[in-house]
């Protein structure tokens, strides 16, 4: 008993669902063997914001209730983590900021309602960076999540806590968000598979708008499998979010056959960059080439505007950020400090404690590229720059089914390595951020290791809606590697006796 | 020095849809305060927009009956400031691409006809209320007006007095209740105005500084304070003063305007296009559905009304300014056909208790005891004798305050009309044996005292005396 306690945390989405419908484990031995490891592990890792742990076994209770009525699928009872971002009705939702710190969610978003409606386990909110700014998880107000694989090293961000959750077992799937690389760039440092869907393939309702045009739920699982039946719950056209497009959700794990015959694998020269680090390349090159045996046809592309896209990015996000930030202003909900004289005070001071440094700077940067008079040189003209980057992919697109990238030019930096420099930061975001704005799919998942024994993360970028060839593709590459076998503390030990 | 005043309105009209603007709450007037918000117009965490169909519905319909160009691609932006009455820090508006572009509005005042070109209509939502010093130092906030529609309607500045722009506002008014969008009740806020006023020597072309008035909450405020702020102007200037660009509030117990507090900078409202809401694109067929949905509008009804009811172009004016009256009088009209005389009640007396209730709402008189069936009842009794017209006054009167019908309050009473001439001659002769002296001053040739023996006969009969019969009779009997 105790033996198999230890094993189930470890299982995917898929072992745990197959074991689940024959019976022969239930949701809450799960979620119990879920809990425990985080108890065991959290005060290493902080993955977690909260730790729901009577929700939990409430819901697993549930689960197990549901399927002795003859209820299945293959998120029944499965314990999951939700990015701290996105709202859990009763439960506290801080977009770890300390302005919402106090901010217990008054209705569920969307995709929290599909997966409890699917029967998942809610086991916690994961840490992130405060309101999904950054690339490393340290703008938290709350704590710094560690890198399993290197507890001196950032998880990525800003869905850092979802990817460590992952990666250090404690969990078996989470939810993310992806506003320019933050589900794909922490789930290539922590070697698992992540997704940011088409922008409009997963409701926005009830996710803390970082920037509208931009933001997309998505999963993060350890394998690619993992991450279709997570995706295959949250998808789908909801009437609360506008911008969510009413088009059928495809069965996904159907169409994973293993195979990658007959895909056009375009491989942009953009993305490969000087400073790039060298065993990223040697990885993701590798990787190519093992698409090229499973029966891919690779050729090389360009997509000239690459170099725009961060600039662009930081000019609509901060611009969208700038506006959609401007509601925690203390009236409400959120904080607001004790004494204030008079209405802008109180907004001041709420507001520059609410607020951590990163949070402030795109802040103002967005008011600034939104003031009149500047409006058009730099708002209207990182839009002109976004249609330009999204005719570079249709143009690839045309003769290429996926594109295939290194997720991150390099694998995790050490904590408090980027911290005092903002522009260095950002560049860890240059493979991802083109796919935001051009509103595409992309997903990482783990394509080797670098010398210290870091996971290298390779980029999958589909057509619009076309999530299911972007898996195909990944789940094929996975079947032939066993990268996704590797686990952090097993990997560790193994290099550490080298 | 001579000036003429140069004047624009901005009027901000609450339309009269069921729900919110961009979530399902109730959009009615007058619930307890934050009844009506969910986390949408509360600006919670997460919480998106989802347009009402409805109110482009409303912003179409008005746009096409001014005559406005509809822009079949149109786009939602974000006005961004910051004010507790406003969850978001921002507002949900139209900037650069609104709904409706162009239109008129043609007026009718003193100085002749004149047509108002209209800027554009676009949709927005409303904001909250701020509540102060109700509750000691602290300042409280009412949601449930915000995320209400409105449209903003933006006149050119063609606008040359403060008559002209009372007759706009109310020609506007008149139009929007016309197209059932909107209740136009300036008290309760449905219907707000905001004037740009400046002046210019007259006969030179370039604008003068412009002031922006606001807090006119009446027809009757609008004209004072424009006229105010004409004079004022003028004043400045011939004073060899200069005027600065500046917002200034209606002070309606001094009725003066003054400064609104000075700010510091320009107000930048960051208008950017909202990611939170699709481009609004409108199809031709849409908006032919739309076209054909437009009730009769104010100008043609006033015509039909001479045309078909034969009545003089003031009475058609009168009746038809207000889309309930207009109702009212031909809901009355089609019960019993006679329509001068309703519209001579309709225009006295009904219109009276209007004013007197105040039931300036639109649409109300439907809700009210007469309905119009049983004051074309009550002239129908008049005009067949049954009842004096001094008698249908009280009866008007009765059917207002216990809301019974004309014939019930006449039977209850016994108020119907004496014709019957031994009755009326018993009274009379009552009167002459009773006031021998006056019959003598009166056949001796004092003509006047006629009066007084009809006023004495209607006594003696409790009014119900038919008034014809009464003369007919007493002057026979006077002169025998």
């Amino acid at each position: 008993m105790r033996q198999s306690t230890v094993d189930l945390h470890s299982l995917t989405i898929e072992q745990a669902g197959a074991l689940l419908a024959k019976r022969e484990i239930s949701a809450v031995e799960l979620t119990r063997a879920t809990l425990e490891r985080i108890g065991a592990t959290e005060p290493q890792i902080h993955s977690f914001i909260t730790v729901t742990e009577e929700v939990a076994l409430a819901q697993a209770r549930a689960a197990d209730e549901r399927r002795a009525r003859g209820e299945t699928g293959p998120l029944l009872g499965i314990p999951v983590g939700i990015k701290d971002i996105i709202l859990t009705k009763g439960i506290r939702t801080t977009a770890g900021s300390k302005i919402l710190g106090n901010f217990v969610a008054p209705y569920d978003a969307t995709v929290t309602r599909k997966l409890l409606d699917a029967g998942a386990v809610c086991v916690g909110k994961t840490n992130c960076d405060e309101f999904a700014m950054g690339s490393s998880t340290e703008n938290s107000a709350f704590e710094v999540t560690r890198n399993p694989w290197d507890h001196e090293r950032v998880p990525g961000g800003s869905s850092g806590g979802s990817a460590s959750a992952i990666a250090a077992r404690q969990c078996l799937g989470t939810l993310g968000t992806d506003t320019g690389g933050s589900i794909r760039q922490p789930a290539a440092c922590c070697g698992i598979v992540g997704i940011k869907p088409t922008y409009g393939r997963v409701s926005r309702y009830g996710v803390v708008a970082y920037a509208s045009s931009l933001d997309q739920v998505g999963p993060m699982a350890k394998t690619v499998s993992g991450c279709t039946h997570l995706l295959q719950v949250i998808a789908g056209h909801d009437r609360s979010d506008s911008t969510s497009v009413n088009r059928p959700v495809p069965d996904y794990a159907a169409r994973l056959d293993g195979s990658a015959q007959g895909l056009r694998i375009g491989i942009p020269r953009e993305y490969f960059v000087e400073g790039m680090q060298p065993e990223v390349e040697q990885a993701v090159r590798a990787a190519v080439r093992i698409l090229e045996r499973l029966g891919a046809r690779v050729s090389e592309v360009s997509l000239p505007h690459t170099e725009y896209a961060i600039p662009a990015y930081y000019l609509i996000a901060t611009a969208e950020a700038s506006s959609n930030l401007a509601r925690y202003d203390g009236v409400r909900y959120g904080l607001r400090t004790a004494e204030s004289d008079g209405l802008l005070a109180m907004y001041q001071r709420s507001r520059a404690a609410g607020f951590g440094t990163e949070v402030k700077r795109r802040i103002m940067l967005g008011t600034y590229a939104l003031s009149a008079g500047y409006y058009d040189a730099y708002y209207l003209k990182a839009q002109k720059v976004r249609t330009l980057i999204r005719r570079d992919f249709e143009k690839v697109f045309a003769s290429q089914d996926v594109i295939v990238t290194p997720t991150a030019p390099t694998t995790a930096f050490r904590i408090g390595e980027k911290t005092s420099d903002p522009l260095q930061m950002y560049l860890s975001d240059i493979f991802t951020i083109s796919v935001n704005l051009a509103g595409l799919p992309g997903l990482s998942l783990p394509c080797g290791f670098d010398a210290s024994g870091l996971p290298i993360g390779l980029q999958i970028v589909g057509r619009p809606f076309e999530e299911e060839t972007v898996f195909r593709a990944a789940h094929a590459y996975e079947q032939a590697t066993d990268w996704h076998e590797k686990t952090a503390s097993s990997f560790k030990l193994q290099a550490a006796s080298r | 020095m001579n000036y003429e005043a140069v004047i624009g309105l901005e009027v901000h009209a609450e339309l009269l849809t069921q729900s919110k603007v961009f979530c399902g709450c109730s959009a009615k007037f007058g619930a307890p305060p934050n009844q009506n918000t969910c986390p949408i117009c509360l600006g919670m965490p997460g919480s998106l927009p989802v347009l009402n169909r409805r109110v482009v519905e409303y912003a179409v319909r008005a746009g096409l009956a001014a005559g406005c160009r509809i822009a079949r691609y149109s786009r939602w932006a974000r006005k961004n400031y910051f004010y507790p009455d406003l969850p978001k820090g921002y507002q949900i508006s139209q900037y650069e691409l609104p709904v409706c572009v162009g239109g008129m509005i043609d007026i009718e005042t003193d100085a002749g006809s004149k047509r108002v070109r209209l800027t554009r209509i676009h949709m927005e939502e409303d904001t909250g209320k701020n509540i102060h010093d109700a509750h000691g130092d602290a300042s409280l906030v009412d949601f449930n007006r915000c995320g209400v529609p409105l449209l903003e309607i933006v006149s050119e500045p063609d606008i040359a007095s403060a008559q002209e722009a009372g007759a706009y506002l109310r020609k506007l008014r008149t139009l929007l209740q016309y197209l059932e969008i909107c209740d136009g009740n300036m008290e309760e806020g449905s219907f707000r105005c905001d004037a740009n006023v400046s002046v210019r020597p007259r006969g030179t072309t370039a604008f003068g500084t412009k002031v922006e008035v606001k807090n006119m909450n009446s027809f009757r405020a609008v004209e004072r304070a424009i006229a105010y702020e004409i004079t004022r102007q003028a004043e400045v200037l011939d004073s060899g003063g200069r005027l600065i660009q500046e917002t200034r509030h209606w002070d309606p117990d001094r009725e003066v305007t003054r400064p609104g507090r000075t700010k510091e900078f320009a107000e930048d409202y960051r208008y950017f296009p909202d990611p939170d809401l699709l481009p609004l694109i409108v199809s031709d067929e849409w908006v032919d559905t739309v076209r054909r949905d437009i009730p009769e509008l104010p100008d043609a009804r006033r015509q039909r009304f001479v045309s078909e009811y034969g009545l003089p172009e003031y009475d058609a004016d009168v009746l038809t300014m207000r889309k309930d009256v207009a109702d009212y009088y031909e809901s009355a009209v089609r019960a019993y056909r006679n329509p001068k005389a309703l519209s001579n009640w309709v225009m006295g007396d009904v219109l009276r208790i209007i004013r007197e209730r105040k039931l300036e709402n639109n649409l109300v008189i439907h809700d009210w005891p007469v309905a119009p069936e049983r004051l074309a009842a009550m002239v129908e009794l008049l005009d067949s004798g049954e009842i004096s017209s001094k008698i249908a006054k009280a009866v008007f009167e009765e059917m207002v305050s216990t809301g019974k019908t004309p014939v019930q309050i006449v039977a209850e009473q016994g108020l119907t009309q004496i014709s019957d001439e031994p009755a009326i001659l018993a009274a009379i002769d009552q009167v002459i044996a009773a006031h021998a002296g006056k019959v003598a001053e009166y056949r001796a040739g004092k003509d006047k005292l006629f009066g007084f023996f009809v006023g004495q006969v209607m006594k003696a009969t409790q009014g119900k005396a038919n008034p014809q019969k009464l003369n007919e009779l007493l002057k026979a009997k006077l002169s025998a």
